[in-house]
Parts: structure tokens; sequence; C-alpha cells
């Protein structure tokens, strides 16, 4: 296998609330230029962990690196270098894309050309739309496309295809890979195993604050067939969802 | 690395957030229209004053010097023309003030002058009664009536419009410092849309500068268009002309600052957006109401009168009176801008404590 370079490492990170531990020791590596996935249950420490490499909150211990700079240290180094997708975040009330895209770039301090943004996740034709006004997909694309202005190294999605219907989620899986493609490390979150399986260079699997596993999907399956694992009922070679694309078209709707 | 420019960012939220504000209604409502409504029904009351309404009685002689100075006061409406009968029944709803009847005395070069008043209508009453003494010592006219002695009020007309602009001015400054403030920054904040930001390089500093930028840029275009139509439309007096304007925009910009502080505190104890307005009437309705925006809080009264001169607003209001209609300047009102400025350091630090980013 050949030897990967590691764009975060997170060693021994521990988040304490008040009276509950929400991560409990979590170590793990991101490689260049992967689709790295979080998974796990509700509450099993998955959005604490990501805010966490993102600077957007403060550890109880352990060290985090991104791209070689620490979150302890060098958070603002970190902000420049990293697109930031959160889970249910809104947008500055009454802008339409195109004032939204230029806000975030002046932000950045990234010099872009907002349709050009726009066109990357295929939103051109609502430049002149509200956030609000959009669709579940579209609102999921336009927050991606405000996590590329700066021209991330990294960037970070929580839960992106939450309550999309399969055409839209299908959309924006291959709106992910091309992103990786052009370069960009992707670190998501998602409960959907189908999704983590199809996208996913590799996952690691996160339950009350820990790893329990990490791997390409291809091997954890391995593993567990090798285990002796076996499903009840034989899989076909089509599952209800290819049914349902077959019937309505990959063609993906507003 | 390119180095991080605070200044674009700092920018770009102002701007984002002008746009926004100028696409809510809530604050165009606020801010321009409210104050507007209140000029255009004062400035339409106002101009007008104060008028009597006399009778003259039929059979009355009309000839006289009496009619003549009655009517020079500017203050009396002769009403004639109309029947004892008709005459009586107006009396009596109060729709004329008082009747009055003048006859020459018999013998005498002088003029009798009777008058009649009606409890329907007590206070013009005494008013006429008032003009009455100081036109007569008595009400036995002497024929050297004109010697008496008219005091005339020195300066300039004082009208309506000059003392409602200002308050309905500071007015509005007060309802966009502290509705606009309170609910962008608690909707900011519900809706992670300040969580995303700070996901960016921006400082806080930025945004809460960018925010004031477009806040007290948007009050003080507001406020410019107040002072305009109410001068040109209403006669409001500016006695500098453009440099008392400046003057007034300048006192707004204080206004609006120490205003927003208030916004500050109120987002960050309010809960959720339906808590804002309640809490931010609880701040604006006194000051709406004793602040001397409609008033002079020399009306008000005594045990009023501590409430009303420990309020910002009240200061805001004096000082730009001073300004606008006295013509003083800034350095004049320096009492009334010392005041806004102690209360903008109280506030801004309890604002510091109670403010919440997430």
């Amino acid at each position: 296998m050949e030897t990967k370079k590691a764009i975060i490492s997170v060693k021994d990170l521990v988040k304490k609330y008040d009276d509950f531990v929400a991560v409990q020791g979590l170590s793990f590596e991101v490689y260049e230029h992967e689709i790295f996935g979080l998974l796990g249950p509700n509450g099993a420490g998955k959005t604490t962990t990501l805010e966490i490499i993102e600077t957007l909150r403060d550890k109880t211990s352990g060290e985090i690196i991104v791209d070689g700079f620490s979150v302890d240290k060098q958070p603002q180094d970190i902000k420049q270098i990293i697109g930031v997708q959160l889970q249910a975040a809104g947008y500055y009330p009454n802008l339409n894309l195109i004032e939204l895209i230029e806000l975030f770039a002046g932000l950045y301090g990234a010099n872009i050309k907002p349709m050009e943004m726009l066109e990357k996740v295929n939103l051109q034709d609502k430049a002149k739309a509200k956030y609000k006004a959009l669709s579940g997909g579209q609102k999921q694309r336009f927050s991606i496309a405000t996590t590329l202005i700066n021209q991330p190294k990294i960037i970070f999605l929580d839960e992106p295809t939450t309550g999309l219907d399969p055409q839209a989620r299908r959309n924006l899986w291959d709106l992910i890979i091309e992103i990786r493609n052009a370069g960009t490390t992707v670190v998501i979150t998602t409960h959907y195993m189908d999704e983590a399986e199809q996208l996913c260079d590799r996952v690691a699997f996160v339950e009350r604050g820990q790893i329990i596993a990490l791997d390409t999907p291809d091997n954890l399956i391995d593993k567990l067939i090798n285990s002796g694992f076996e499903r009840k009922k034989e899989v076909k070679k089509a599952n209800l969802e290819d049914v349902f694309i077959n019937l309505t078209g990959q063609e993906w709707r507003e | 690395m390119k180095k991080y420019n605070n200044l674009t960012a700092t920018l770009a939220l102002a701007k984002a957030s002008f746009r926004s504000i100028m696409r809510s209604p809530s604050a165009v409502v606020f801010t321009l229209a409210f104050p507007l409504i209140f000029i255009l029904v004062f400035g339409f009351l106002g101009g007008g004053g104060t008028y009597i309404d006399v009778g003259v009685t039929p059979g009355s002689d009309v000839s006289n010097p009496v009619m003549g100075m009655l009517e020079k006061t500017g203050m009396i409406r002769l009403v004639k023309d109309k029947s004892k009968a008709e005459f009586d029944k107006l009396l009596e709803k109060g729709n004329v003030d008082a009747m009055i009847d003048v006859h020459k005395k018999v013998n005498s070069a002088a003029y009798s002058v009777n008058v009649v008043y009606t409890s329907a209508s007590r206070d013009k009453g005494g008013i006429l009664k008032s003009v009455l003494n100081n036109i007569f010592y008595d009400k036995t006219l002497k024929p050297t009536v004109a010697e008496i002695k008219e005091s005339t009020v020195k300066g300039r007309e004082y009208k309506t419009i000059d003392f409602i602009l200002p308050g309905q001015l500071g007015f509005s400054l007060l309802s966009t410092g502290v509705f606009g403030t309170a609910f962008v920054f608690l909707s900011l904040r519900q809706t992670l849309v300040i969580k995303r930001f700070f996901a960016t390089p921006v400082r806080r500093s930025s945004i809460v500068i960018g925010e004031g930028i477009a806040r007290i840029g948007f009050a003080l275009i507001g406020a410019l268009f107040i002072i305009l139509i109410g001068h040109f439309f209403f006669g409001f007096t500016l006695v500098h002309g453009a440099l008392t304007v400046v003057n007034m925009l300048i006192l707004a910009t204080l206004g609006v600052i120490v205003f927003m502080g208030f916004g500050f505190i109120i987002s960050g104890i309010a809960k959720n957006e339906s808590m804002v307005p309640p809490i931010s009437n609880i701040i604006t309705l006194p000051q709406f109401l004793l602040s001397g925006t409609f008033f002079s809080i020399e009306a008000f009264p005594n045990w009023l009168q501590p409430i009303s001169t420990a309020l910002p607003l009240t200061y805001l209001n004096d000082a730009m009176r001073k300004v606008a209609f006295e013509g003083l300047g800034l350095w004049d009102v320096k009492f009334q801008i010392m005041i806004l400025l102690l209360w903008g350091i109280g506030i801004y630090a309890v604002a510091v404590k109670v403010f919440k980013w997430e």
C-alpha cells in the first residue's frame, strides 16, 4: 500500500461538558486527497469532533494538527485553509446567493467571481434567489459552494445529504467526488451506510466518543464476512433504491 | 500566504448588513414610516395653532376699534351673519367659544362691550378673557385704547414641527438602535450564521463593527430623510442650514451607538425572537412617552420629572432641539453629550457581560 501523507492528525482528543464526556480519547488521521467518513449514531460525538478540528469549539485535552498548524496555537491559519459546512446553518437574511458569496469572499479575503462559484455547484440559475427559497438539495449545494470560496485544502461536510431525495443525494455525491478529484481533502459525517460505502475512501466508526473501527469500507466489510457474518436474506443484484432511481430517472429535479 | 485583511472583512459585513436592513420591512417602517407619519400628523395639526371663535351678536356695532383689535390678535375669528337662535345653539355646543356685543354708550365716545362665555368651552373662554383684559383695563373701552402697549415675543416663530421633529428623530434612532440590533444579533446567533462566520478568519470585532457601520449608515440616511422632509414640506427650522444638519447627524450617530448597546443587551438576554419586542418595548416605550418626544417634559407632574431627566433619549432630544432651533453648536450641548456618553459607557459595560455569541 502506498504511503499517504496525513493532513489532519488527531491524538487523544477529549471533550468534556459539565457532566458529560462527549469525546473520550479519539485518535485518527485523515490523508491528503481522500474522502474520510465519520460514521456513528446521533450523539456519538461526530459533530463535536468536527467542530473542534474546525476551531469552533475548545477541546478539553488532546492534540490536533491540521496541515501543520496546531488548533491551539494557529487557529487563524487553520481557518484560512479549511471550508466548513455546518449542520443546519442558515445564511445572512434578505440576501441573494450572489450577495452571500460576495460576503464570504470578503470574510475570507478571497478574490473570486461569485458567478463562477455558483457554476461550480450548478446554481447559476438561482443567482438572484434567496437562500430560503432553495430546495433542500440546492441549499446543500450552496453550502458547499461557500466552503470552496477560499480554495481550501480540506472541507468539512456535516451530514450534507440528510433529508435529500435519492436523486439529489446522488447529485451531491458526484459534486463531492468532483471536489476531491480537484485536489481537496473531504471530511464528511453521515448516517447513511450506502453513502459512506460509495463515497468514502476510509471511514471511522464513532461510538460513545470513541473510535471503534477505522478502515476502508471494503476492508471493514471483508473483515465482517471473514468473521462468519451472513445476511439473513440473500442479497439481490439490485435494491429498492435502484428501483426508485430506475423508475423516477437519474435526472434530479429542483 | 496572502495577508488576511480585517478591513475587507468588516466592509463586506457592513455591505451585506446594509443590504439586508434596506430589504427588511420592519426596519424601514420603524425608522422612516412611523416618524414621518407622526410628523405629518403634527405638521398639519400644528400649522393652524389655536383659534377662538367669537360670535358677534346680531345688532352689534361692527365698525368699532374693539372688533379691529380682536381681529388683529390673530387668535380670534369673528363669526358674523347668524341669527340669535343659531348662535345660541352653537354656543351651547361650544362650537362658538363666546359671544360679543359692542354698543356705543349713550352720550359718550366710549363703547360698552358685553361678553358672554359658555361653559362648553371654558378654556378658550379663559383665553379670550385674558385677551380682552390685555386690551381693556375694564370692559368699558376708552378711546385711548391705541395706547395699550403690546409686547411682541422676540425671536423666531417656534412651530410645532420644531418641537415634534427632533423628538421623532430621536425616537427613530432609538427604535433602529434597539430593535434592529437586538433582532439581527439574536437571529444571526440562532440560525448559526455567526457560527459559520467563526469558521472563517473574521474577527469578532469585525462582525460587531461591520453591523454597527451598516446600522449607523441606515439610521443617518433615515435621519437625513426626516430632516429634509421636515424642512422642505413643513418648514422645520434649520438655523445654520447645512451646518445644522451636519451637527444633527453627528448627534444622531452618537445616539444610535448608545442605543445599539441596549440592542446588544437584549439580544443577549432574549431566549428567542418573540422575547425581543416585549423587552425592547420596556426600554423604548418609557422613553417614547417621557423623553419629550411629544410633550415638553416640563409639562409632566413633578414626581415624573426625575424619571424623564434620567433617560438618555431626553438628552438626545434636548440637544437636537437646541442645535436645530436655537442654532447652538455641539460644544454648547456638551452637557447633553456627556450624559449620553455616560449612558453609553454604562450600557456597553452591561452589554459586554450579557452578550452571547453562541
